[in-house]
Order: structure tokens, then sequence, then C-alpha cells
């Protein structure tokens, strides 16, 4: 194996993250292999957004390493960030598309505004990923406001995809969406990572779409990474925060944790 | 009760250290490449040519309250001569840059803040940011350039707007002769006073967009952070507004 290879493409250890007494990243690690899609799964409200904003520089970490290829990501300058950031799609929990912006130029945005590509040129880009994400091209002139909630996350993946990246975040991609169009995005995951190579962080509560878009999965429990292993290993994992999240049980070691918790309030 | 005061004292200057660091950054991306013109273009549009209406119409109606009123206190000491006068240089140097401003405060400032607080709650800002595309410069430094060219621009008219309607008022309800009453305006008008109230509206515009985009920007989550957003755009805007007009005028005219 070359040392290339070795390198983790993405690489968390020790992130903290304290929002006043609201410990919410209390020492994360984690590791993607160059290529490998990583869901991490967990309850709502257990800081999962916050750690990909923190890989993002969005959010500043009070403490921790995050490296990508290798390099260091936190305290990087504006410039560096920029260029660091380049390597980075995002699909965002809420779709995030610019309101006052059509489909197309939301799509477009980053490669007309952040590169300063011909407007031209990146509107044939943003039709060719509108097809590429399964929806018809007559959608491109439409605003946000006017789509589905399934269609807006495929013209967020469309968006987040627009540039190429190395490596893409995917914040609850199925959250809110019925099953069917559930199962659509999560084919569309697996095709875009496959097709372009890129290494997958996903985030999600959704079982069904880890079991389908991971090749590994860990699960964050009060700001700690509590099981790490591949998506085969899930079931006999041993763990017991695992066996509950998975199963959807009301009874388990999360639920025991949060009455004691209320019983000392 | 000390550490209560002292902690609301060091909460003030954390607010004013954010707000200047989080000004002076934008104001940096005013002047660093890349320019959005088509941006600075719409926020033109925007700030300036709809708020013509309410700016015409505050100055139109202040212009001739302005007749009634001084013609109402100077026929006392027969002073009717002085209407033109004062009419004229209430005006331009206070009335129109000031309830401009105010009146721009409350359709502009409330906006801007409301648009930026809901992209910002809605992570179109994050989203934003990890497209490569600055915030500062794509969202605050347009709107920053286009409050502090046209609020002046917006005041020259309302100046006009408004001697037109004291002159309505002399002419047509008081029985003023035009001719005269045009004259002693112009007369009396002096350079300074047209070209203070202009600075002002300057300052005024700046305040407007930054204090919008600032509260906007920095919104808290959920539909009640753009909400608050919102008010505070525009109650420390308007504070602002009258602070500096104070220290402005001192330093014009002492
Ligand atoms: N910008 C912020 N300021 C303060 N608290 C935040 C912020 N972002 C997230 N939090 C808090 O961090 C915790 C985790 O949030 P989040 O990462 O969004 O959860 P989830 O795992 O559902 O994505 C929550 O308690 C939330 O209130
Ligand atoms: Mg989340």
């Amino acid at each position: 194996m070359t040392a290339a290879q070795q390198t983790a493409k993405l690489k968390l250890s020790g992130v903290k993250k304290s929002f006043g007494n609201n410990h919410v990243l209390q020492g994360i690690d984690l590791e993607i292999p160059q290529g490998k899609s990583l869901v991490v799964i967990g309850g709502s409200g257990t800081g999962k957004s916050v750690m990909l904003k923190c890989v993002l520089g969005l959010i500043a970490p009070d403490s921790g390493s995050i490296t990508v290829d290798g390099q260091e990501t936190t305290g990087l300058d504006a410039h560096a960030r920029d260029k660091m950031m380049a390597k980075f799609g995002m699909l965002f929990q809420g779709g995030a598309l610019f309101d006052s912006l059509s489909i197309w130029e939301n799509i477009a945005f980053g490669l007309i505004q952040g590169r300063g590509m011909d407007r031209r040129q990146a509107r044939d880009i943003a039709y060719e990923k509108i097809v590429a994400v399964g929806l018809r091209a007559e959608v491109g002139t439409l605003f946000p406001a006017e789509l589905s909630g399934g269609m807006q996350k495929r013209v967020s993946l469309a968006r987040a995809i627009a540039a190429n990246p190395e490596i893409i975040f995917f914040d609850e991609p199925t959250t809110g969406l019925d099953p069917i169009m559930a199962d659509v995005i999560n084919e569309l995951i697996i095709k875009t990572v496959r097709d372009l190579g890129v290494t997958a962080l996903s985030i999600t509560h959704d079982m069904a779409s880890a079991r389908k878009i991971a090749d590994h999965v860990a699960m964050i429990y009060q700001g700690r990474i509590v099981w790490h292993g591949t998506v085969d290993a899930l079931d006999k994992s041993g763990n017991d925060y695992v066996d509950q999240f998975i199963h959807g049980r009301a009874e388990g070691p999360i639920t025991d944790e949060l009455k004691t918790a209320h019983k000392a309030v | 009760m000390c550490a209560a005061i002292g902690h609301t004292i060091i909460q003030l200057f954390r607010s004013i250290g954010a707000l200047c660091l989080f000004i002076s950054r934008a104001v940096t991306h005013v002047f660093v490449p890349p320019y959005f013109p088509r941006l600075i273009g719409r926020q033109f549009v925007d700030i300036g040519y709809y708020s013509l209406p309410v700016v015409g119409m505050t100055a139109l109606f202040t212009g001739m309250v302005l007749a009634l009123q001084s013609y109402t206190g100077f026929t006392r000491f027969n002073a009717e001569g002085a209407v033109a006068a004062v009419v004229v240089l209430s005006i331009t140097r206070e009335l129109a840059p000031v309830l401009a401003g105010l009146m721009v405060a409350g359709r502009v400032g409330a906006s801007i803040a409301a648009e930026i607080g809901t992209m910002r709650v809605t992570e179109q800002i994050d989203a934003m940011t990890t497209l490569s595309v600055n915030p500062l410069k794509y969202l605050v430094a347009p709107r920053l350039i286009a409050g502090t060219i046209m609020l002046p621009i917006l005041v020259l008219i309302g100046d006009i707007i408004g001697v037109f309607g004291g002159y309505l008022v002399s002419v047509y309800n008081l029985g003023f002769s035009p001719v005269r009453y045009l004259t002693q305006t112009w007369d009396i008008l002096e350079y300074m006073d047209v070209m203070s109230g202009l600075i002002k509206a300057a300052v005024f515009g700046f305040i407007v967009t930054a204090m919008g985009c600032y509260h906007g920007y920095n919104s808290k989550r959920g539909a009640q952070g753009v909400g608050t957003a919102t008010t505070y755009a525009v109650v420390s805007s308007s504070i602002l507004i009258l602070i500096f007009n104070y220290i402005l005028t001192q330093v014009f005219f002492s």
C-alpha cells in the first residue's frame, strides 16, 4: 500500500465544541478513507450538524484537529480556507437553496460567483446536473419555492456536486421525504459517490437510508463516537446504544440515561 | 448587583466590538475585488427607487406644515417674510435628511434585516460560504454601497419636494407672492446648507444598511430570531441616526 492510500481523506481527532454550558461535541474521533461512504447515525440534537459545520469551518471548534488529505484545516487563514472549501460539497439539512435565484442559478452559483466561470458555460453545466439528478430541464427556470421538498433536495444535491467536489457531506438527506422519494435520493447519492469517486460523509437517523448508502457506520452519542464499524457489522455490534437506536426501541440505555438525567433535575 | 452591572457593561462592549469588526470587514469588501455590479444595481433600485414615494410624501407634507406653523408663529412678530427662509433651511439642513433617514430605516433597514436574517436561519449564508462566496462581499457590501449613495439622492429630491410643499401652502393658502417667495428662498440658501444635509444623508444611509445587515447576519435561530433582528435593526438605526445627526450638526455649524 502506498502512503497516499494510507492517509485518511478526512480525519477528525478530539474535536470539541460547546455553546455556553451546552457541551455538544466532547471529543469526536472519525476517519474516512478515500472514496468510501461513512454514515454517522444518532438522535436529534446530538451535534451531528455541528460536527459537519466544524469541518467546513462554519463553526470554529474549541479544540481538536481536523485534517483533509493529511493537511490540518483548523486555524487556516481565509485564503487557504477558500482553497480547502473547493474540495467540499454540502447538502444542507433544509436544502438551503437561495430563494431569490432560479434553480439553474442556484446550481451554477458556486461556479459563477465563487469561481468566476462564464455565465453561459456555468448554465450548461447546471442543466447537465439538473438532468443528472433526475429532474426535467424545464425546472431550471423555476424558483425554489415552486418545488416540492423532494425536488428541492435534488436541486441541493445538484448544487453540491456542480463544482466536482472531492468530499461531499449529506446532512439528513432523506428526512421529511416519503419512503419512495427517500429511496430515490438514496439511489442518487450512491450513484453520485460511485460516478464521481468522491468520499462521502452522511448524517441520518433513517436506518434504511444508512444501510443503503454506507460502507462504514459510526454512532454519535453524547458528543462522542460510541461505535464505529462496517455496515455489515451493524447488527452484531454488541453495543447497546447501537442496538437500541437501530431497532428504534423506547427501552434501552439511551432512554434510561435520559430518565436519570430528568430525575437529577 | 455589582456583578450584574459588570456583566452588562462587558456585554455592551463586546457587542460594540463585534459590530465594529463586522463593519470594518464589510467595508474592506466594498473596496476589494471581485465586485458585483448586478447586485449593486439591484440594491440601487430596491433601496433608492422604491423609497422615493415614502420620502417624497414625507418631504411634501413636512414642507407644507412648516410653512403653516411658521406663518402662524411669525405673524405674532410681523415677521411673515421669514417663512420661506424657515422652510428651506429646516428642510435642507435637518428635516429632509433626518426624516428620510428614519423612513428608510423603517422600510429598508427592516427588509434587509428580515431578508439576511432569513438567509441566516435557513442556512443559505452557510451554503454560500461552502460555495466559496463570501457573504459579506455578496450580501453586505452591495447594500452598504447602495445605501450610502442612494440616500443623498433621495434627500436632494426630498429637498426640492419639501420646498415645493412650503411654496404651495404659502402661495395658495397664505396668499404670498410666488415670485417673492421663490426669491426669498433662493437668496437665503447657501451651498453648505444643502451639502451638509447630503453628507448627513450619506452617513444615515450607511447606518441604516449597516445595522440591517449586522442584525440580519447575526440573527438567532428560528422565526423569532428574524423578528427580533428586524426590530433591533430599525430601533438601533433610528437612534444612531438621531445621535449622529446631533454630532454632525455640531461639526458643520459650530
Ligand atoms: N449556532 C448555534 N448556537 C448555539 N447552539 C447551537 C448552534 N448550533 C447548534 N446548537 C446546539 O447544538 C446542539 C446540536 O445541534 P445539531 O448539531 O443541529 O443537532 P443534530 O444532531 O440534530 O444535527 C443542539 O442542542 C443545538 O441547540
Ligand atoms: Mg442536524
